[in-house]
């Protein structure tokens, strides 16, 4: 009964996407192109041409960058589809109490909200790692081998952010989050060096971010490393953030729908 | 057709935080018939047809949809009905007939049921035309037609309208009306919140006057004004040097006296004899008009305020 409900709320996302998924692949496409050109190369150049390989494990670069901004797209991914369309849903085109008007609970609204930005994930991790092929960044197998942890990342962060804008009062509040949260996460989560390079206070809270274990599983299994815990470790604690993040998305959403 | 109430609710409450907006209210909804909540603003009319609408739950009392508990059977009595919100919720950025498909995928229709029911209900709505802009290009009025042909898709047995004609201009809601009529004429049982009083005598057969969470009265609309208020009224406007002492000077020249702010009803069976006296008693006033009583008299009477502040 519920399935068929969330599969439905699945649908009608694909069917609303329809509507501009050509501006939205060609957005897809363009921001790897743009870091990996801007950063991976020609920032490259100067990195590798210093003290650069040592820090970086041997890597160049590029190598060394690539895998780490696919899951820290993949972050942005699942937290802006988390944020301004469930805000929109909820408060500014309210279309959620149009929803659940129908047959279509809270739990199937949220679960298929979730399915839909992982089929979102799906989309842009793989083109993304497609062109980090192109670039020369890595292999064909290694590039779809981080598809997996990537879409594990995302998702971490779409569950998470879907209960942080159920919870809060408008627009101010997700502003706030990506500026104080989503951004410095992006640049001091070991996406564009390694955590090592921190200053020693700083490392731990590093360390804490689910980006982090996003960024360090899926570059050891692009780059074929050990990463620095045991794979399953990263991957329970990605785990943990999109279980309590859906639960939590699922009461704050009925708290603020079904009143 | 069973006499049994399509809904039917006893001491129903709904408390938000320490605000009772809905006070241990009783009323039962017929099958067929165009039921009315008149009320101002802020009366619990939303939050009661959100507790009927199986979206909002109950603090206390009982109520039931079509013999069914709200709490345990809510997806099954939202399956049945339709609900047109006080606000229009439509997806803004799709086509007007997408949005009619996507609402009824939700109830589980297949989209070879749907297409001819789409076609049907465009044709209700006078959106033919319009069908493949996108909403947010639409009117105000279009936007409500197309929201209470959302509200059809499922061809639900009730149908909640909260507020539906608020913020439409004269011609609008008088097309919305005829569709409405149209509806109960096919059978559709028609729940309506409105603080219009025009609307609650044009479409309803009985309504409950709803003030601060509680009913203050129930009844049709010419039963309700027959109980309530006398055959006619006459407005009469005085300038403002003669207002100081008017309660006195127009004493027993009719049944009732209400002074409000800008004008003086005068509560009479016989408007023009009133009117006639109001002159001997050499009052002269700017302005006389002698008119029937309506439901907004039945509002004053029964709460000592007017309907829209």
């Amino acid at each position: 009964m519920a399935a068929t409900e969330t599969l439905r709320v699945v649908e009608n996302h694909a069917r609303t996407y329809r509507r501009v998924w050509r501006g939205s692949i060609i957005s897809t496409f363009l921001n790897p192109i743009l870091y990996l050109a801007a950063m991976g190369v020609s920032l490259g150049v100067l990195v590798d041409q210093g003290s650069g390989r040592q820090a970086l494990d041997g890597f160049d670069y590029l190598t060394f960058l690539a895998p780490g901004l696919l899951a820290a797209s993949a972050m942005q991914t699942g937290a802006g589809d988390a944020a301004w369309p469930v805000m929109a849903g909820i408060k500014w085109r309210r279309t959620y109490e149009a929803v659940l008007a129908t047959p279509v609970a809270v739990r199937d609204l949220v679960t298929g909200h979730l399915l839909w930005v992982t089929i979102r994930l799906l989309m842009m991790t793989t083109i993304f790692s497609f062109v980090m092929v192109l670039f020369g960044a890595t292999g064909v197998a290694e590039a779809v081998r981080a598809i997996i942890p990537a879409i594990v990342t995302g998702l971490a962060f779409g569950a998470s952010v879907t209960a942080f804008s159920a919870t809060t009062r408008d627009h101010t509040g997700l502003t706030s989050l990506f500026r104080f949260g989503i951004m410095p996460m992006f640049l001091f989560s070991g996406t564009f060096f390694p955590v090592t390079q921190l200053p020693g206070w700083m490392q731990p809270i590093a360390y804490a971010t689910p980006l982090w274990h996003g960024v360090e599983l899926t570059r050891a299994r692009a780059l074929s490393f050990d990463p620095m815990l045991p794979t399953w470790l990263h991957f329970s604690y990605l785990g943990l953030w999109i279980v309590v993040g859906s639960l939590l998305a699922a009461r704050q959403l009925r708290k603020r729908m079904v009143i | 057709m069973d006499g049994s109430p399509l809904v039917e609710a006893r001491g129903l409450t709904k408390r938000f935080g320490e605000f009772t907006a809905v006070d241990a209210v009783d009323f039962e909804v017929r099958r067929g018939e165009a039921f009315g909540f008149l009320g101002p603003n802020g009366a619990g009319k939303s939050s009661t047809m959100r507790m009927i609408g199986a979206v909002s739950p109950i603090n206390g009392g009982d109520l039931s949809v079509f013999g069914m508990d709200p709490e345990s059977e809510g997806a099954t009595i939202r399956a049945r009905i339709g609900v047109v919100p006080q606000q229009d919720n439509l997806d803004e950025e799709i086509p007007v007939d997408e949005n009619l498909l996507i609402y009824g995928r939700y109830f589980g229709f297949s989209r070879a049921a749907l297409w001819p029911r789409i076609e049907e209900l465009l044709a209700f709505a006078e959106l033919t035309e319009r069908r493949h802009d996108k909403v947010e290009s639409l009117s105000g009025g279009m936007k409500r037609r197309l929201t209470i042909a959302r509200a059809l898709i499922n061809q639900p047995e009730l149908l909640l309208l909260d507020e539906p004609t608020t913020g439409l201009d004269p011609q609008a809601r008088h097309l919305l009306w005829d569709r409405l009529y149209r509806l109960k004429q096919q059978g559709v049982t028609l729940i309506i919140t409105t603080h219009f009083m025009d609307e609650a005598e044009q479409l309803c057969d009985r309504l409950v006057v709803m003030d601060k969470g509680k009913i203050a009265a129930e009844g049709s609309p010419r039963g309700l004004i027959d109980q309530y208020s006398t055959k006619e009224v006459l407005e009469v406007r005085f300038p403002d040097e003669a207002k100081a002492d008017i309660a006195e000077r127009l004493e027993g020249l009719a049944k009732r006296v209400e002074i409000l702010p800008d004008r003086v009803l005068l509560y009479t069976d016989d408007g023009d004899a009133t009117s006639h006296e109001v002159w001997t008693r050499g009052l002269e006033p700017e302005s006389v008009l002698a008119r029937r009583s309506s439901l907004e008299d039945v509002f004053l009477r029964l709460t000592g305020r007017s309907l829209i502040d």
